[in-house]
């Protein structure tokens, strides 16, 4: 019986990315050890990680698209829905539940529901209790917050005022 | 007396809060003198007469003995690898968060002598995704480091190569276990593997690997400095040296403190920390991260001792997290909170753990919520003993890793100190019941 013919993926990552990924796998000694740093990879790039870079980055590994989605969807900060351009992280862990957290969350979530821009998640301990209550806005961190001044630090982000980071965190 | 801080590992990020993280001042503070010297030592020095001397116990949550875990290497298995566990994420904990982002070469310097007594040559550090500065701060110091001959082929002219790869996670608590973070390491999902083989026998890629925490790591240049013997004289019985404990809650001045351990919960949460503000009373604190049972205000005078803690007050010091919480607070709200976060994190991997958790969490809630029934805190109790036969400590599981019976630290908080309330609010009277599963009690007040 003749294998199934393999569908070559579209391409999702530039050429500029290809490289770095390639870069990338050099470093492991085992090539699927990239799996996590190549999907920051399409996520610093996309926003969120579709089934189409999910294929790429499996033919770049030599894996299943499969095997790829298994890892991918066990963490949370890979977003496998398109996301807002900027993803509010708020702590409502004890230490931050004690000290607002909740009630922080609850504004952002109700100010940003209809705002394409801007989503907002409720996240576990940031390992920041001492900004109690903590946010990060695509991984920068700010802390303590009142709704507020919370709103406000978000706008300044929409404006441009600040620079955010990547949907990964990176810089931009 | 009041107390103060013993600075070893934080001496630098607070005496020089704006650049503590830069090559420069690294360098003009001692930077990497210790590992000069540590290369001028045979691999077996380093481990038996500094670091196993030194007494220095894992700072990541389990207490281990580090030149104790080092010995456990197969002599002559070749490659063997060094995991640096950055993955912070106990909640509460946010000590290694600063070590990262303030202090890099420390780390770095920590990471090439380890390397350098195990004789491995290729390490990680696995850092928690969330972790965007740190990340960046750790990348900056690895190539400034590689560029001056710390890091890469033939260390300072020593012929030992180490090539160091940084490694970001993406949002799991669980690769924060070590068997965990090796197989998110090698592009799985974290779920943790059932030990032996341990992992110093067969590890990352199924070679030799040694996983360390952060703090451990960053302590292992002063220990060169000072000598191993010198560190030991610091501390109390078998819990030597320093610790930075994390305290946040309600206190006056949350943030991370290092102390010689042997000082008291008092010391660090009134004194250090400033106590509870507006003079409202504390109902109880967390010593040792989500995971450790909760103590109570008369707990207080308690050293700072990881076999004390676990021994006589059956809880632990685990990742030095201590939460502390005022007479307002609601121990069943904050017992649910704490079940919900390890619903959310428990892998799926092992039964009593991916049920327990869940079922945990929901019963709180509607306790909670005034709904609870009777039968309610037996319910849990029976959960916990699915996970943890006996709720003894230190604990028997019947899951591969220790986030099952950590689901069942804020059960036993509630069960030990607070179950007159609990019983008022879910309608159970003592006499009513028959209790199959009981909580084992600390020894001194």
């Amino acid at each position: 019986m003749t294998p199934p013919e393999r569908v070559q993926p579209p391409r999702v990552l530039t050429d500029d990315n290809l490289a770095k990924a390639r870069e990338i796998i050099a470093l492991y000694p085992h090539s699927k050890s990239a799996v996590l740093p190549l999907l920051h990879l399409v996520q610093d790039q996309e926003g969120w990680i579709s089934d189409d870079a999910m294929r790429e980055v499996a033919a770049l590994l030599g894996l299943q698209p499969a095997q790829v989605l298994g890892t991918c969807s066990f963490y949370t900060m890979f977003k496998r829905d398109p996301v807002g351009r900027l993803v509010v992280s708020v702590c409502t862990n004890v230490s931050c539940y004690v000290n607002g957290g909740p009630e922080l969350y609850d504004a952002l979530q109700q100010r940003y529901s209809e705002d394409a821009d801007v989503t907002v998640e409720e996240v576990e301990c940031l390992a920041a209790c001492d900004q109690a209550p903590v946010l990060q806005v695509n991984y920068e961190y700010h802390g303590p917050l009142t709704p507020e001044v919370a709103e406000d630090l978000v706008e300044d982000y929409k404006s441009g005022r600040l620079t955010p980071r990547t949907v990964s965190g990176s810089q931009g | 007396m009041a107390v103060t801080e013993t600075r070893i590992v934080t001496q630098r990020l607070r005496d020089f809060p704006d650049d503590s993280h830069t090559i420069e001042r690294y360098l003009a503070t001692g930077g990497y003198e210790s590992l000069r010297r540590a290369l001028g030592m045979t691999p077996a020095q380093i481990g038996e007469e500094q670091v196993k001397a030194s007494g220095l116990r894992g700072r990541g949550g389990a207490g281990f003995g580090t030149g104790q875990k080092w010995s456990f290497l197969p002599p002559g298995v070749f490659p063997r690898y060094l995991c640096v566990n950055a993955d912070e994420g106990e909640p509460s904990t946010f000590k290694d968060h600063m070590l990262l982002e303030r202090d890099p070469h420390q780390l770095i310097e920590g990471v090439v002598i380890s390397a350098f007594a195990i004789e491995c040559h290729t390490a990680f550090i696995y850092i928690r995704g969330e972790f965007a500065l740190g990340a960046e701060r750790v990348a900056q110091a690895l190539a400034e480091a590689y560029e001056r001959g710390f890091v890469g082929p033939d260390v300072l002219g020593s012929g030992f190569d180490l090539e160091i790869v940084l490694h970001r996670g993406a949002g799991a608590y669980i690769a924060g276990d070590e068997t965990g973070l090796m197989e998110s390491l090698e592009g799985e999902r974290a779920m943790p593997r059932i030990k032996p083989p341990f992992p110093a026998v067969q590890g990352l890629y199924a070679q030799p690997t040694i996983v360390n925490n952060v703090e451990t790591l960053s302590t292992v240049p002063h220990i060169i400095r000072m000598g191993g013997e010198e560190y030991a004289k610091l501390g109390v019985g078998r819990s030597t040296g320093t610790r930075i404990f994390s305290v946040s809650g309600h206190v006056a001045r949350p943030g991370n403190y290092e102390v010689e351990l042997g000082v008291t919960f008092r010391d660090l949460i009134y004194g250090l920390a400033g106590g509870i503000p507006d003079g409202r009373e504390m109902k109880f604190f967390i010593p040792g991260g989500a995971s450790s049972p909760w103590l109570l205000p008369e707990h207080l005078d308690s050293p700072l001792d990881m076999d004390h803690v676990q021994n006589d007050l059956k809880s632990m010091l685990g990742s030095g997290a201590v939460m502390v919480f005022d007479e307002t607070v609601d121990p069943v709200e904050i017992a649910w909170r704490l079940s919900k976060f390890f619903a959310h994190e428990s892998c799926g991997k092992c039964t009593p753990c991916r049920e327990g958790s869940g079922w945990i969490e929901r019963v709180l809630w509607r306790i909670l919520n005034g709904r609870g029934r009777p039968e309610d805190l037996d319910l849990l109790l029976d959960f916990g003993d699915n996970i943890v036969p006996g709720l003894g400590a230190p604990f028997a599981q019947t899951t591969i890793c220790a986030l099952g019976p950590s689901t069942m630290s804020p059960v036993v908080g509630l069960v030990r100190w607070f179950r007159d309330e609990v019983e008022q609010r879910t309608g159970a009277t003592r006499a009513g019941l028959e209790r199959r599963v009981t909580v084992p009690m600390p020894e001194v007040g």
